[in-house]
């Protein structure tokens, strides 16, 4: 099937086998590796990108669903030289360490934040619940994720 | 000013925040291209005998390059088996065994566990490979399955016929009669269950491999390169034609110390066909083939007084090895050196056994054999507590080691070299408002509410660095461009080795933090080095990287006074600019570059092993606060205060970071996460929609206290902090939830504590009293 999408800004056209994985076709076809794959089941949320500005998981999104639409990646977020402030917010608190979740969870917390500028730590925690970190115990990514809201306010 | 001790925030972030890691499955290198995708076909029983492999489908499917079994390999065959003499002592060193428990590549005639690798297809593309792994058909013809530690024992069934049993190594340690527990007023006695977890690092395990012009080039997911290397000789190759690379690697938690049987067969495999190859396993064999943690039943026996003095203890350790023994007796051996924990016992026993089941291999989880040490001693504690109707914390108070009693050798010969457990437990319980904590646990029975709280404590005792006599490699270089550069031999996969390893030499050499590069984890630049695992990195190679620096310092400091014409003893290195002069003439500098300039090549370099005679002992106590509802079984996880000692602290920031991850872990493992078989040896828990993984809306945010305690096993001072977390964690969250019912006559309740046990526990306890 012919796909066309925009990613992170780009025009991408392709021809791929219909079964394609949205994850398969950013990691493979547009060759944007930042976005990870954890678990193939929805679960854990490395995978997490935005399309048309809202976070999906792209291991449960067919590339030809994505078909005509926009696609952003962690690579896509920083302006230029400048960091999100989701990703500064990550930097300064210690947010990540090996950085296999990282991609999914700033993309995440960019949709989170976008839906509801000003979360408590208990509405963070119960948005952040698809996206599954190993190394920090979420407490730095918790706080990474109010200290973005709270600079961006 | 120092920099050591303050809140640098880490090097390694802006790439991982920006473009994302580069872990195998992002790695583009032009020897890559075109690699064929490598896709294993796994047992899909637990226990059988393999009469037939039938390749033929597969091979004749659309994109297959190669479809490849036991049949094909072309190996040096293993050295003829060692006779063991029966009464050899059991293996102390994590090392598997060998024949007859050795673990063959490819299944052969038998398969031993769901997931056991039988076959392997390689494709140009990813999707045909799992196509075509469909298509290749195994004849199993079934034998009864050993899914647990019982049935291990029942010997009905064996896995290894040859061996004539499933107890594959036996601790020596003495088991006497009940004597030492003579007198005794109080004695708890039970089985005490620390359940199989997954390590489950978010990045798999995952392999590249390239052979060309005679040389082996392996890319793979490890916490050490150079071991990697030792291991993947199995190919039949010397060490110096292999070059292994650790990229970006996702996650380790002691289930990526060097590589597996899956690694060392991709590597053949891109020998073998010459294509390169690539294997990213996905999250469904990582739960089937990674090796997993825990996996011990404990039977317990501890006596005191009724005043709540201990006076025996006994351990006894049943470690479920899974289908084939990756480290033979060591997690066990580790767990009974630790028995006694932070507490002084006039007699402790402890022993162990290792069983083969039809599961999983189990190995190194964040801990590995501590944390079960620590989980039972604490659980056993609050038991003998409230069987005898005394506050869990005095009775800790009365029997820790005190500190004026360090160095301090345990009854089982762990020898303590510092701590003060009494003061980290006064710390976590000032800080957490203990005696309002059960002023509100009373207000809350009294008042027949039904959500109780429960306030659970654990100190620790924990080994790091136990094989410091392995040490640690580091190369320092200053170059005449006034940078550094440092080799290490530890591997960082999240730790932020690269941050903390340029503090140091920042700190020693006065080179700015953006002029020091970090290098680790490619056997072509660093033959030599030990790796990341057993929280050693920062004590073994970071006091390399530390007296590697001194070294390069020393040997400027010549330099310098051959420019200044000068005595060597009148010049010196001022940090806070990184300039030479000469002592009491500000006028005179020369920067790292003029001095590096003079050096032979421009290049001022040091090489370090640094080995430490003693492990260390870091310590601390835990206060997790719980809520149960007593109508549902539900546990939430309110409060976790921890107090921590590790000695000095590199950088806040970091070690305030490996307490979190380790924590959540730890309470992880009394909460929600256990792996399951059903009677059949069949995997129940083989998704992340099955395994409960711990989410952010599990967990509150923690409470960190720390203090600073040396040691003089090392320059630096310091402990290792990585398991800390969770070996602490999971004693303090699974008394806490206890401690909530006990009231109710609960004693015990085996993690994890999920609502239907934590329900049942509370009704076989209202029965029991009603009878």
């Amino acid at each position: 099937v012919k796909v066309e999408l925009t990613v992170n800004g780009k025009d991408i056209t392709a021809d791929v086998e219909d079964r394609t994985l949205l994850v398969h076709f950013l990691r493979d076809v547009a060759d944007l590796t930042a976005t990870n794959i954890g678990c193939d089941t929805t679960s854990c949320g490395a995978c997490t990108v935005l399309l048309d500005g809202e976070s999906v998981k792209s291991c449960t999104v067919l590339a030809a669903q994505a078909d005509g639409r926009t696609v952003t990646t962690l690579e896509g977020l920083a302006d230029g030289g400048e960091m999100h402030p989701v990703q500064r917010a990550f930097h300064e608190e210690h947010g990540l360490q090996c950085g296999y979740c990282t991609p999914g969870m700033v993309m995440a917390i960019v949709s989170l934040l976008k839906e509801n500028p000003s979360p408590s730590e208990a509405e963070v925690r119960q948005g952040l619940e698809g996206n599954i970190c190993r190394c920090t115990g979420y407490h730095n990514i918790v706080k990474a994720a109010l200290a973005a809201a709270e600079a961006s306010q | 000013m120092s920099i050591l001790g303050t809140r640098v925030i880490r090097t390694e972030d802006p790439r991982l925040l920006t473009s994302g890691g580069v872990y195998v499955d992002d790695l583009r290198e032009p020897d890559l291209a075109g690699a064929v995708r490598a896709t294993f076909v796994r047992s899909t029983v637990a226990h059988a005998l393999v009469t037939g492999i039938d390749t033929s489908a597969a091979l004749a499917a659309p994109g297959v390059v190669a479809v490849l079994t036991a049949a094909d390999l072309d190996l040096p065959a293993p050295p003829p088996a060692e006779p063991v003499p029966d009464d050899a002592p059991p293996p102390e060193g994590p090392m598997p065994l060998g024949p007859p428990w050795s673990e063959p590549l490819f299944a052969v005639d038998r398969v031993r566990y769901v997931g056991e690798p039988v076959a392997l297809v390689l494709t140009d593309a990813a999707y045909a490979g799992e196509d075509a792994a469909e298509l290749v058909s195994v004849d199993y013809e079934m034998l009864p399955a050993v899914p647990s530690i019982e049935a291990a024992l029942a010997e009905e069934t064996l896995l290894y016929p040859d061996a004539g049993t499933n107890v594959c190594v036996r601790g020596r340690r003495p088991i006497g009669d009940d004597s030492i527990f003579d007198g005794c007023e109080v004695i708890v006695e039970g089985d005490i269950v620390n359940q199989r977890v997954a390590a489950l690092p978010m990045e798999g395990r995952a392999t590249a491999a390239v052979w060309k012009d005679g040389k082996l080039t392996v890319w793979t997911s490890t916490q050490n390169a150079q071991l990697s290397r030792l291991i993947l000789t199995a190919v039949g190759l010397p060490p110096d034609a292999i070059r292994v690379v650790a990229p970006d690697v996702g996650g380790g938690f002691g289930a990526k110390i060097g590589v597996d049987r899956e690694q060392i067969l991709i590597a053949w495999a891109a020998k073998h066909t010459g294509r390169p190859v690539r294997w990213v396993e996905t999250r469904n064999e990582n739960l089937l083939g990674m090796t997993q943690g825990r996996a011990q039943v404990h039977h317990i026996k501890l006596g005191g007084d009724r005043e709540g003095h201990v006076k025996a203890y006994r351990l006894d350790v049943v470690q479920d090895s899974g289908a084939y023994s990756r480290m033979g007796g060591f997690l066990p051996m580790l767990t009974n050196l630790m028995a006694p924990g932070v507490y002084d016992i006039p007699a402790v026993e402890a022993d162990y056994k290792a069983v083969v089941t039809n599961a999983t291999p189990i190995a190194a989880y964040r801990g590995a054999g501590r944390p079960e040490a620590a989980a039972t001693i604490e659980r056993v504690i609050d038991w003998y507590a409230a069987e005898a109707a005394l506050d869990p914390v005095a009775v800790r108070k009365l029997n820790f080691i005190r500190p004026e009693q360090f160095p301090f050798v345990t009854k089982t010969g762990a020898p303590y070299d510092t701590g003060d457990y009494e003061a980290a437990l006064d710390k976590v319980l000032a800080a957490a408002g203990y005696d309002e904590l059960r002023a509100e646990q009373r207000r809350r029975i009294e008042a027949g509410e039904t959500r109780l709280l429960g306030i659970g404590i654990a100190s620790y005792v924990e080994i790091t660095a136990a094989d410091g006599a392995a040490g640690e490699t580091a190369k320092v270089e200053v170059h005449d461009n006034g940078t550094a550069t440092v080799y290490t031999g530890s591997s960082a996969h999240g730790q932020g080795h690269h941050t903390a390893y340029a503090m140091i030499v920042t700190q020693e050499l006065g080179i700015p933090m953006d002029k020091v590069e970090v290098i680790h984890g490619d056997t072509d630049l660093i033959p030599d080095g030990v790796g990341t695992y057993a929280s050693r990195s920062l004590q073994l190679g970071g006091s390399a990287v530390h007296n590697a620096a001194i070294e390069v310092k020393d040997e400027a400091a010549k330099k310098a006074a051959e420019l200044f014409e000068a005595a060597e003893a009148d010049v010196e290195l001022d940090t806070e600019s990184g300039t030479w002069r000469i002592k009491g003439d500000p006028d005179k500098t020369l920067s790292w570059s003029q001095v590096a300039a003079a050096a032979d090549n421009g290049l001022i370099v040091a090489n370090v092993r640094f080995t430490a005679d003693r492990p260390t002992f870091p310590f601390g106590s835990q206060l997790s606060l719980v809520e149960v509802d007593v109508e549902t079984g539900k546990v939430t996880l309110l409060r976790h205060v921890t107090a921590d000692d590790a000695g000095p602290i590199l950088n806040p920031l970091l070690f305030e970071g490996q307490r979190h991850g380790g924590i959540a872990q730890g309470a992880a493992q009394a909460l929600v996460e256990e792996i399951l078989y059903d009677a059949d040896g069949n995997p129940l828990t083989a998704t992340l929609m099955d395994y409960g993984a711990i989410t952010a809306a599990e967990l509150p945010s923690f409470e960190l206290l720390t203090s600073e305690t040396p040691t003089t096993v090392n320059p630096l001072g310091v402990k290792g902090i990585g398991e800390a977390g969770t070996i602490g964690a999971t004693p303090a969250v699974h008394n806490a939830v206890i401690d909530a019912v006990k009231h109710l006559g609960v004693r015990h309740i085996d993690m994890p504590t999920t609502p239907e046990r934590v329900w049942t526990a509370i009704a076989e306890a209202q029965k029991a009293s009603t009878k």
